[in-house]
């Protein structure tokens, strides 16, 4: 019998297309299914109020705050070095081995598993610096492992504003740091900001680098300063979803559609700038 | 002044732009540091193939070998799941599907690469546990099978955007000559979009690999974390990466099973340097 | 006294050789017309002469390139380049409005005062003729402008930083015929008092506007001489024939 071309593509497309039903269907029953059995539990006390009766009850402000906390002090540790290490490498990096080095320990950075992360910030942080089980370890830390999605995102937007702009800027007679200061940058802002909310989202849902560094299984209470223990809220669901028992699947539901919320949040405003940005481009 | 200014922010970029290789680097010397010390106890070979990872038994066991064969597992059924599943996805958006679902797709493959690995696992633990549990009528639903499911998701944006960026790549005259000799369009993307990618595809696959391999939350709620050598799919196991983070929270720092789970922290390291470098040598071989 | 002397320079971009020993002279307040094919060296020869060929990382270069008796390496390039302004092929204005393009240069070389600026940004843009299009919009983006008006923006914007020497790169390459010939206006107008370069593929606008014309081929400077000399009498075959548009 004679293969026929069209039939086969037919056939061949079909599969595709189910491929594709197959992440996508459950991607929207993930995120459908965690707010519809999770909204009913959010209220005000939810969010405001302490964990109480063994986590059982109550609310989760502290892995809420702690959350928080962790993400500033990562992005406040990762921006300007991830922005400076971008500039170095769009700006001023020649073709060589140096060069290369560099971009392969960025893709390092970026596949190493995340709780060797937590590894690393347990051995380098807590123990030999003896900043303790703390937020500023599990800050740093978070930090470490965020640094090449904000030098490749950041990168890439340096790289995208058009190389006659610094030509014009050198040849008014302004120096390498003015033209990168005053004319690549500016231009790279979006680019940059999309990178690190992406950063933010990618620190505030990890939970494996900060489990010996900085979480708190049950802390009642907020930090009182940066060498304090924290709740986080991944942490949080995974202690209440794993360690306890009897936890009200009301409770679960709802730390989890706060986490996915906070998380896909970022990843909206991210993806929003970035096509807003693409849509306005000047050049 | 102003030169003064610019020589030192200069250095400032320099020193920056040259972090990323001290990290790997500290990285590296942090594991080594802490792993190796293992080594005066227990040799390597012990350690690697030994058959019994028992802790805090006394005295302690520290053979790995369940563990790698539980991350082995767990991986390789993830990767049968993913592999077609991504590459048929990336296909389909590259090549086939129409510039407004096209758009819509992406966010839908970004979205699933945002969703926390915690999440992931809470969700597998209360829905896709008891099914697996209910349709082979097993004792508990914590498998690896279970695990690979979970995981062969979190591995598709990874390969899905890896695959898709390389079958783009495909100059667009191999397409234009292919249908000139009247092809059809799913005979151009068999006999020469896909070769002309594979390269990018298999990258991909690597990447996508190495995510499963490394990935820890959703594993370690999933999978049961029976530390013994696995039978069979439909059998809790536990991987390298749970195995640190279920118990490093119990081990005293410079204890032996504080060592042992700073080597199994190496091994993993290891693992994932071989394979991003080999799949940047695999991404960059067009170019 | 000539602004700049010019001897044995060769410029390698890579593998490729893009200027073949080079020599001359260029007076201080001519114009001088560089023509030639495509690929000819011309916009080589010009980014030699304020620096911005260094850029390109393949970029080698031998032979000597002085300015007022002084060679161009041993000055710092952000002087250099404040002496000699560049108008590149395409209208280029920054991402800025109107106001802020024509004071970007004087901003970089210190200048904070605002009534300054304005003053700058005013005269700058009288001398380029375009002033009095563009004294009510000048905190509109510039990429509002036409491309004519782009391009005269440029003129001013380089105009303000205070050049001694300016170097035009096909400066009309981009625009219309009558957008071309305001342009080619403002040209005239400024070599009463500075030293202009203005590499064309146009002959006649090189005809139009030059003292002197400089003719190049595949990287060798063919023939120079006057503008009337060259285009009436052509010494060398070569130049007769691109002149003639036998080729080119």
């Amino acid at each position: 019998m004679k293969r026929n071309p069209l039939r086969t593509q037919k056939i061949a497309f079909s599969f595709l297309l189910f491929s594709t039903l197959l992440i996508v269907l459950p991607v929207g029953f993930i995120v459908v299914e965690i707010i519809l059995k999770g909204l009913p539990a959010i209220n005000w006390q939810f969010l405001s109020d302490m964990p109480r009766q063994g986590m059982r009850a109550g609310g989760i402000l502290p892995a809420i705050v702690g959350t928080l906390y962790l993400v500033s002090g990562a992005i406040i540790f990762a921006l300007p070095i991830g922005v400076l290490a971008a500039i170095y490498l769009s700006e001023y990096a020649k073709d060589n081995l140096l060069n290369r080095m560099i971009k392969l320990s960025i893709v390092n950075l970026s596949g190493v598993p995340s709780v060797v992360y937590g590894l690393f910030g347990l051995a380098l942080f807590v123990v030999f610096f003896k900043f303790g089980v703390s937020i500023l370890s599990g800050s740093l830390t978070l930090g470490i492992m965020i640094l090449p999605i904000i030098i490749t995102a950041s990168r890439e937007a340096l790289e995208a504003v058009p190389q006659s702009f610094r030509e014009v800027s050198l040849s008014l007679g302004a120096s390498k740091w003015q033209t990168i200061r005053n004319i690549v940058l500016p231009n790279a802002i979006s680019g940059i900001l999309t990178g690190t909310i992406l950063g933010l989202g990618r620190a505030a849902g990890e939970t494996a680098p900060i489990l010996f560094t900085v979480a708190a299984f049950y802390l009642p209470r907020l930090p009182k300063s940066i060498f304090d223990q924290a709740m986080a809220l991944p942490y949080h669901l995974y202690v209440i979803s794993t360690q306890v028992p009897n936890v009200n699947e009301k409770i679960r539901y709802g730390t989890a559609f706060v986490l996915l919320v906070m998380v896909l949040f970022m990843n909206l405003v991210a993806i929003i700038i970035r096509s807003q940005f693409r849509k306005k481009k000047k050049w | 002044m102003r030169k003064i200014k610019e020589f030192i922010i200069e250095k400032l970029i320099l020193v920056c732009g040259l972090a990323s290789v001290f990290f790997v680097v500290l990285i590296f010397i942090f594991l080594l540091k802490e792993g190796l010390a293992l080594f005066k106890i227990v040799s390597p070979l012990d350690f690697l193939f030994g058959k019994s990872w028992y802790p805090i038994s006394e005295p302690a066991q520290l053979g790995i070998l369940p563990l790698i064969l539980g991350s082995l597992l767990v991986t390789f059924g993830a990767a049968v799941i993913s592999v077609p599943i991504g590459v048929g996805c990336a296909i389909y958006i590259a090549e086939v599907a129409p510039n407004k679902i096209k758009e819509l797709l992406k966010v839908g493959i970004e979205l699933l690469a945002a969703i926390p690995s915690v999440v992931i696992g809470f969700i597998g633990m209360v829905t896709l546990v008891p099914l697996v549990k209910n349709v082979f009528h097993l004792p508990t639903g914590l498998t690896a099978l279970s695990g690979s499911i979970m995981l062969a998701f979190m591995a598709m944006p990874t390969i899905v955007s890896i695959a898709e960026d390389a079958l783009y790549a495909v100059p667009k005259s191999y397409r234009e000559g292919s249908f000139a000799l009247g092809a059809t369009h799913w005979q151009t993307i068999w006999r020469v979009i896909l070769p002309a990618a594979s390269s990018g595809i298999l990258a991909a696959v690597m990447l996508g690999i190495g995510r499963v391999i490394g990935e820890t939350m959703a594993v370690m709620m999933i999978t049961g974390n029976a530390a013994v050598i696995p039978q069979s799919i439909l059998q809790p196991v536990r991987t390298l990466t749970a195995t640190i983070a279920a118990e490093m929270g119990e081990a005293v720092v410079g204890s032996e099973h504080y060592f042992a789970l700073f080597a199994i922290g190496v091994v993993l390291f290891v693992i994932s340097f071989i394979i991003n470098v080999s799949a940047d040598l695999f991404l960059h071989r067009n170019k | 006294m000539n602004k700049f002397n010019i001897e044995n320079l060769n410029i390698w971009l890579g593998s490729t050789q893009a200027l073949k020993d080079v020599s001359l002279q260029i007076a201080t307040n001519e114009i001088l017309s560089v023509i030639g094919p495509a690929n000819s060296g011309k916009t080589t020869f010009l980014r030699t002469l304020n620096r911005l060929n260094e850029l390109e990382l393949s970029f080698k270069m031998q032979g000597l390139v002085e300015l007022e008796g002084n060679d161009i390496r041993k000055i710092d390039p952000e002087i250099l380049r404040k002496k000699i302004g560049m108008v590149f092929a395409m209208p280029l204005p920054l991402p800025l409005t109107v106001f802020e393009n024509v004071a970007y240069g004087a901003r970089m070389h210190g200048q904070r005062n605002k009534k300054k600026l304005f003053e700058i940004v005013e005269r700058s843009l009288k001398q380029a003729y375009i002033w009095e299009e563009m004294k009510d919009r000048l905190n509109e983006s510039a990429f509002k402008l036409s491309g004519g008006q782009q391009q005269r923006l440029c003129i001013a914007r380089t105009l303000a930083v205070e050049p001694e020497v300016i170097l035009f790169d096909e400066p009309c390459s981009g625009l219309d015929p009558i957008s071309t010939a305001k342009v080619e206006d403002t040209m005239v107008e400024l070599k009463k008092s500075y030293t202009i370069i203005l590499v064309t593929n146009n002959v006649k606008q090189a005809a139009r506007v030059g003292d002197r014309t400089a003719f190049f081929l595949s990287g060798e400077l063919v023939e120079l001489d006057s503008t009337q000399k060259i285009f009436t009498a052509p010494v060398d075959k070569r130049t007769d024939g691109y002149i003639r548009g036998k080729f080119g």
